[in-house]
């Protein structure tokens, strides 16, 4: 076989990173600085379609319930550093819980709560399979965008806003720019940790369970803890896009976790290319900037979006980054 | 008598009207090779689900290896040396044959919650791959994708697998399903040495290769044993002919 496809890839990933690098200093010299925080909402939603890929593309868990993680995360930001911007508790009993402000203690809590929750969630949800797995999920994830609707103590319906975005030793995230760099420094993270974890024995023994699961059992391998702890990290990851994106947009609201939130992460990971490191960015920028250009000229952008994911899905069988980067390689 | 490794007694298993296994009982010993064979509907791959747990049985018990395993899931099972390969070959076809092999050496090796380490580097996985590929003549074809191997081959790759784990017990399901004569002679050959080494049940059609291969053969026909023992004296059981070997005499009989 010729060497195109690699040098492509490469090629790609290499252009990729560069652009994503000079974004802030082009967009400043370009007198356009709200492409910085415009970025930094895609590379967001990108953390959130990368952690979905991670049991969807490689564990072939078609989740619909996916959201409801980057809601957690989302809200866990926001309620404890509410308490802490008002030096209350948040919890009198059993023992006293505080608030907080900084990122290093509510980011990591964060990604606690939502792989707390990915944890009840999975147990249950992974003794399904199939159609059954996704409504389940979905269920779920609209059980939990009806308990923050109902939620009046933290903005109910409304939602609440962040009073101030969290702080980090050493940065100032009021800064936009300092902030990109903070969401693409949580991005590559995870993508680093999602390539090792692919190549790993447990990434062997998920990519299994998607291909047959009844053979992974046959060879002795306990499956549904090996999905279980997929179905968490994905959660986890969520959770931190969570924690992120309560800090961009300084508010937090159930529509967060709805289940059409769910849908449109989904979407992103099918656009971008299921299955690949770097399509779900791909399919988050191409989806939040169709939806930012799109939308000047109508609010019914949707009706061009839907046309252009059914031409992706037919023609390019790994998404946009099978285009790009030539469709025939593996996924790393 | 030696003791069974595997020792089923008694079976029974109904889905609706159907009494896939009705009663069924089998011994196999230690170190033999023994072939499960009745006409087709006779129950045979019922029979086999229920000993690697992939169906649980109404009532009666499994033992295997002097462990009672009538509920036990699948992976313990496999976990306790009980392996198995299946009749429509259930490689993984994305990945390569020594990918394959790896995984099946995995799952016998430690626990596989480890998330950095490449899988490839892992001294164990290293050290056991390439034995288990000369073990059913692979090692050339170690880096193509399992999807790319002829039908003989796969074959060979799922026997491969089920063999990873260095199993007490292996259940071959029809292995020579869609087998070409080329291929079939190459797998009766690698079942003659597999025969030295590992307690084997064989689930087949292929008469020729039962009689050949078979230390003892049970008859299973509307999901009961109806006759267990050597293939001569197999070969000799009116029953057995009337209910099996004439039947596919005169095929039209039904």
């Amino acid at each position: 076989m010729d060497r195109l496809p690699v040098n492509r890839k490469t090629l790609s990933v290499f252009t990729g990173t560069a652009v994503l690098l000079a974004l802030p200093t082009v967009a400043g010299a370009a007198g356009e600085p709200y492409l910085v925080s415009l970025f930094s909402r895609i590379l967001i939603y990108a953390l959130a379609a990368a952690s979905l890929d991670l049991m969807l593309g490689f564990g072939g868990m078609v989740s619909l319930g996916h959201a409801a993680f980057f809601g957690i995360g989302a809200y866990t930001v926001c309620i404890l550093s509410m308490h802490g911007f008002e030096g209350t508790p948040l919890l009198a009993w059993p023992f006293e819980l505080g608030g907080h402000q900084s990122g290093l203690v509510l980011w990591p809590a964060a990604v606690l709560f939502s792989a707390a929750a990915a944890a009840v969630i999975g147990a249950l949800s992974l003794r399904t399979s199939g159609m059954h797995f996704i409504m389940i999920t979905l269920a779920f994830a609209q059980m939990l965008y009806y308990f923050f609707v109902s939620l009046e103590a933290y903005g109910g319906d409304d939602g609440i806003s962040l009073f101030a975005r969290n702080t980090v030793p050493g940065m100032d995230l009021t800064n936009d720019t300092q902030f990109y760099y903070l969401c693409l420094a949580a991005l590559t993270a995870f993508l680093l940790f999602s390539y090792r974890l692919v190549h790993s024995r447990f990434g062997m023994v998920i990519r299994g369970c998607k291909e047959n699961e009844r053979r992974m059992k046959s060879l002795g391998f306990p499956t549904f803890r090996y999905r279980l702890v997929c179905f968490i990290i994905a959660g986890a990851g969520a959770g931190l896009a969570g924690a992120l994106i309560a800090n961009q947009t300084e508010y937090v609201s159930p529509g967060l976790m709805h289940w059409t939130r769910s849908g449109e992460i989904l979407v992103m990971v099918l656009l971008g290319g299921m299955g690949t490191l770097f399509g779900p960015i791909l399919g988050a920028a191409a989806l939040l900037l169709l939806e930012e250009c799109l939308s000047i000229y109508t609010e019914h952008w949707m009706v061009y979006l839907g046309p252009f994911l059914v031409l992706v899905v037919l023609f390019a069988r790994r998404g946009i980054y099978g285009m790009i980067a030539g469709g025939n390689g593996n996924h790393d | 008598m030696t003791k069974s490794l595997l020792s089923v007694q008694s079976i029974n298993k109904r889905f609706g009207a159907v009494q896939a296994s009705d009663n069924f009982s089998i011994e196999v010993a230690h170190g033999e090779l023994h072939a499960l064979i009745g006409p087709n509907g006779a129950g045979k791959t019922t029979a086999l689900n229920q000993l690697c747990g992939e169906t649980m049985p109404d009532r009666g018990q499994v033992f295997f290896d002097g462990r009672r395993i009538t509920r036990m899931p699948s992976y313990r099972r496999a976990q306790l040396g009980l392996a198995r390969s299946y009749q429509i070959t259930s490689v993984f076809t994305h990945l390569t044959v020594s990918q394959n092999l790896s995984l099946a050496i995995q799952a016998h090796h430690g626990h596989s919650f480890r998330f950095w380490k490449k899988a490839v580097d892992d001294p164990v996985i290293r050290r056991l791959v390439v034995p288990a590929m000369a073990r059913v003549d692979l090692e050339a074809r170690a880096n193509i994708p399992a999807a790319n191997l002829s039908h003989g081959e796969k074959r060979q790759l799922e026997v491969g697998m089920a063999l990873a784990g260095h199993p007490k017990m292996l259940l071959l399901d029809e292995p020579y399903a869609g087998m070409g004569p080329g291929g079939a002679v190459e797998l009766t050959k690698l079942i003659k040495r597999l025969k030295t080494e590992v307690t084997i049940l064989l689930v087949e059609h292929d008469m020729g290769a039962v009689f050949s291969l078979a230390d003892r053969i049970t008859v299973l026909v509307y999901g009961q044993a109806i006759a267990s023992g050597t293939p001569d004296e197999i070969r000799a059981n009116p029953q057995v002919r009337e209910a099996y070997l004439g039947d596919e005499a005169n095929g039209c009989s039904k």
